[in-house]
């Protein structure tokens, strides 16, 4: 019901959109972050990540060279043609844009220079009955992502334990995800689907709170605990470490607590498009709503 | 803030003139080098071989940038790299190649720390994603060396003009700023 060209080109214009400029929540979160800083070394970091920002903006080319995997999350009435569309998108944003040619054999390590690759970009098919298609692309650098970090706790650590493994993955990695930095937390489901639902728990808007009262609190508690480390911009010492921490669940199995991470860079770059059956796209890099 | 400039490439007491906390802008010649570059170096020097640049003296750059052709290369992004994954490799081309400039991310091992001390070699950060600034400040190819590694790993001659704000973050007597900050990190998250 959807023309392939139509998703195709709406792949690029995501791609476009999420890669040349940063989501305005994201925006606004740095610029926040500038305002509480004090010390010269962090400001001196912060301004220079907001002034190449307005400049990838103006001149419409990637913000950083990093241009990651294109992540999607497609949601409606969808099968595999939906999938061969967005790698044509993906085929062409790369030559277009350009983005930098980051898929490769993980064995070989042969770069075929399209983004393309077996499995490759990763698509995540949700099917609902409803009349337009939800497609969000989720850009990720490998920065964070080398960072990203999977625990089966006991049930009995319970959400203390949550926190303090949240808290030993954002000490670990440092200052090398480009912090300031999301955390995107999921906790419970199957360990592949707590590692799923960190990274669509990026795809929120910052500043949301979970609708479970007891998330919701975990949300705040981490972020101001994570600000609290001193880590700072680019590492290199402030008062803002992250911008925000993100946590989504799935229910799970009685004896298990799966818990994953999935960081971001400041270089939060998300964009969203509600494709409707009569042809029209609205694009939003805030959400589908 | 007092910014002072710097040029490359430059010798061993230029490189030791540079204290952790500095910030500096860079003008002159560096060549990018990632894992894939770290690896053909040091096979190269292993098996006897030349090289087919010169990295003594030199700035390298941790960076795989996104370069456009258009009769001639443009480069259009080129933040740093994470640093850190050299770590590995960095010890043993400091200790042969001897740059005096490493240009990165989020700072490397204690080890690299130790080969940049006996060297005399600096290593600055430039932040992180800020590709568009950076690649501002590269307006020249000189060169590309091992295109057949791919664009993000093949090794750029670029020229540098005001490159920066770079921060002095790992200096050649021993200082590392990222160490300094990862050492109270980790202090205050005991207590959380």
């Amino acid at each position: 019901m959807y023309s392939s060209s139509l998703i195709e080109e709406t792949v690029v214009r995501l791609l476009k959109e999420a890669e040349c400029s940063l989501p305005p929540d994201v925006h606004a979160a740095l610029r926040q972050a500038l305002e509480a800083e004090t010390e010269e070394m962090p400001r001196s970091q912060l301004m220079a990540i907001l002034s190449n920002v307005d400049k990838a903006d103006e001149r419409s080319v990637p913000m950083c060279q990093d241009t990651g995997l294109p992540i999607f999350f497609v949601r409606g009435r969808c099968d595999h043609r939906v999938i061969e569309s967005i790698r044509k998108g993906v085929a062409r944003a790369t030559k277009e844009i350009p983005l930098r040619p980051n898929t490769v054999d993980p064995v070989s390590r042969t770069n075929f220079g399209s983004n393309l690759g077996e499995g490759m970009p990763p698509v995540h098919l949700e099917p609902a009955d409803q009349d337009h298609l939800d497609i969000a692309v989720l850009p990720k650098g490998a920065g964070s992502e080398n960072w990203s970090a999977l625990r089966m706790l006991n049930p009995s650590e319970g959400m203390e334990g949550v926190r303090r493994f949240v808290i030993d993955c954002v000490v670990r990695a440092g200052s090398r995800p480009c912090p300031p930095i999301v955390v995107g937390v999921g906790i419970g489901g199957t360990a592949d689907m707590a590692c799923s639902l960190a990274k669509k728990a990026l795809l929120r808007k910052l500043g949301s709170r979970s609708d479970d009262a007891t998330l919701a609190d975990l949300e705040s508690k981490l972020h101001v605990q994570i600000n609290s480390l001193g880590l700072g911009p680019m590492g290199l010492g402030g008062s803002t470490t992250c911008l925000g921490v993100l946590v989504e669940k799935a229910h799970c199995h009685t004896a298990s607590l799966p818990v994953a991470v999935s960081l971001n860079c400041w270089a939060a770059r998300k964009a969203f498009a509600r494709v409707y059956p009569d042809g029209r796209v609205k694009f939003s890099q805030e959400g589908f709503d | 803030m007092n910014i002072r400039k710097i040029k490359s490439p430059l010798d061993e007491s230029e490189a030791r003139s540079l204290r952790a906390g500095d910030i500096v802008t860079l003008s002159g010649e560096l060549l990018t080098a990632r894992d894939e570059a770290h690896l053909r170096v040091l096979e190269l020097l292993r098996a006897g071989h030349e090289l087919p640049f010169q990295l003594e003296g030199a700035a390298v750059y941790h960076c795989g940038p996104i370069m456009r052709h258009d009769g001639m290369w443009k480069v259009v992004a080129a933040g740093p790299t994470t640093s850190a994954r050299l770590d590995r490799l960095a010890p043993e081309l400091i200790r042969r190649c001897r740059p005096r400039l490493l240009i990165g991310k989020g700072g490397m091992s204690s080890e690299t720390l130790e080969a940049m001390k006996e060297v005399g070699c600096a290593y600055l950060a430039f932040p992180g994603g800020a590709a568009v600034l950076a690649a501002e400040a590269l307006p020249e190819v000189l060169n590309v060396h091992w295109e057949d590694l791919g664009m993000p790993e093949a090794v750029w001659h670029l020229r540098a003009e005001n490159f920066g704000p770079l921060v002095v973050a790992m200096d050649s007597h021993g200082r590392s700023l990222f160490k300094e900050v990862e050492d109270t990190v980790k202090k205050r998250s005991v207590l959380l």
